[in-house]
């Protein structure tokens, strides 16, 4: 069956910073939220004043402001990134046991993460590669995917390799079960619900063509 | 028993071999760098360290753990691009690992101050990190079973202490701060200023005196010892 393509919205995949644009327009009014480290950190850019969003850093900070540079650099005033930062008024500090409670009890709107693998569930897999020899380490990954309303994840649909990250079953280790609500790629955008997985958009190909290369069954948005 | 100390030296010199020592700090933001390089100077070994990472570079944390004193070490984030020190040691199998995602790590040293004996939690449910622990349905929700870390010794820095020991911290330097004061048996503040009792405005205690044990000034300007030769010469 084909499925006549209305969800095209771009002629081309998007880039990074278009990505972390489109993830940026998409939060809610009014919303807390915390951006993981890396390309996630990007969404700061493209919010709004209008949006009203206030930013949640896990060191124990609500109220970020942008990357500080010159006079404004402070060593006691740095991001979960360890990056110099600023406050903006009506900022606060907190301990990190506060910081994570923040997290883990629910009181975070969104929080926008990089990850290596998304299952059909929502499984979540970005702490490790299980490679042997790796050392390990997980920082606020598993508190962040288990404790916000909701887990937006940024990453590129395919692997280097040409294989998709968006996946029936997480072969990496997990970092939370059942936790992503949505994946933002630089080829198309899915929701996942109890219903199953739903493409809300696609950039730079069809809906067929997304189908084709992730091996789980997708619904168009109607 | 509040003591307050004239040296980073004195303040570490109880430090016993095979403790357990909680240190402070974010990145470098709330790192006691003097206490930690006291540490080292005083010789104490076979630690367990909590921090949430395992050393940068070739200062404070990772020295301890190059030179051998470290057998344990308790915390969320080791891995960066200059933890040489504990890479090599890890890989060695010359040093324990006991990896904590982070929000567990904050919340079972405040566990440990609070005198709660364990909780359950969301956090790792399903994930390598909850291997082999208790897990309940709860709220309906799978939660795992974590306990408190105790300190023997907490090693931490605020900006000011009064004459009570309360403390007041500097931006997202507080981090582990308030908590391991809570947690440890014994507390060690390195602050940049010591003000008389009643300076600070008791709405803004952060961490109440009852948590600390002793406080050393530490010249924000340049370390202990550079201060107290300056004074000499002066």
């Amino acid at each position: 069956m084909s499925t006549q393509t209305s969800i095209q919205t771009s002629e081309k995949p998007l880039g990074r910073d278009e990505l972390a644009q489109l993830v940026a327009r998409d939060i809610v009014r009014g919303s807390f939220v915390n951006l993981g480290i890396g390309q996630p950190t990007l969404v700061s850019n493209y919010l709004t004043e209008e949006q009203n969003i206030t930013l949640h850093t896990e060191n124990g900070m609500l109220g970020m402001g942008p990357a500080a540079v010159g006079d404004d650099v402070d060593g006691d005033l740095i991001n979960a990134g360890k990056i110099p930062v600023t406050e903006l008024p009506g900022a606060s500090y907190f301990h990190h046991a506060d910081s994570f409670a923040i997290m883990r009890g629910g009181h975070l709107d969104i929080c926008v993460l990089g990850a290596f693998q998304v299952s059909a569930s929502g499984d979540l897999a970005n702490w490790h590669t299980g490679a042997p020899d790796a050392i390990p380490a997980v920082g606020g990954a598993m508190d962040l995917a288990t404790g916000a309303k909701d887990v937006f994840v940024m990453m590129t649909l395919l692997t280097r390799e040409g294989a998709s990250k968006l996946v029936e079953q997480c072969t990496y280790p997990l970092t939370g079960v059942g936790c992503v609500t949505r994946v933002y790629t630089d080829k198309a955008v899915f929701l996942i619900g109890a219903d199953g997985v739903t493409v809300r958009e696609t950039f730079g190909c069809t809906f067929e063509e997304i189908q084709i290369l992730v091996p789980l069954s997708l619904k168009p948005a109607e | 028993m509040l003591n307050f100390i004239d040296t980073v030296g004195e303040a570490v010199a109880g430090i016993q071999d095979g403790s357990t020592v909680m240190i402070g700090g974010f990145g470098n933001a709330g790192q006691p760098f003097e206490l930690i390089d006291a540490l080292m100077d005083c010789g104490a070994k076979d630690l367990t360290l909590v921090n949430n990472n395992a050393g940068q570079g070739d200062q404070g944390l990772a020295l301890l753990i190059k030179e051998g004193r470290v057998r344990k070490m308790i915390c969320s984030f080791p891995r960066q691009s200059d933890s040489w020190h504990f890479d090599a040691k890890f890989r060695a199998g010359e040093i324990e690992l006991e990896l904590v995602p982070q929000g567990n790590l904050a919340e079972r040293i405040r566990a440990a101050g609070a005198g709660i004996g364990g909780f359950f939690t969301p956090t790792g449910y399903g994930t390598t990190l909850a291997e082999g622990k208790e897990t309940r349905l709860l709220d309906g929700k799978w939660q795992v079973f974590e306990t408190p870390i105790h300190a023997d010794v907490a090693l931490i820095k605020a900006l000011k202490a009064d004459g009570k020991g309360n403390l007041v911290y500097r931006k997202t330097a507080r981090n582990f701060g308030p908590i391991m004061a809570a947690a440890a048996k014994h507390t060690i503040v390195q602050v940049s200023e010591i003000v008389p009792t009643g300076a600070l405005d008791p709405e803004n205690v952060v961490t109440p005196g009852i948590y600390v044990n002793s406080v050393v000034r530490v010249d924000p300007a340049g370390s202990n010892s550079a201060a107290i030769d300056t004074e000499q010469v002066a």
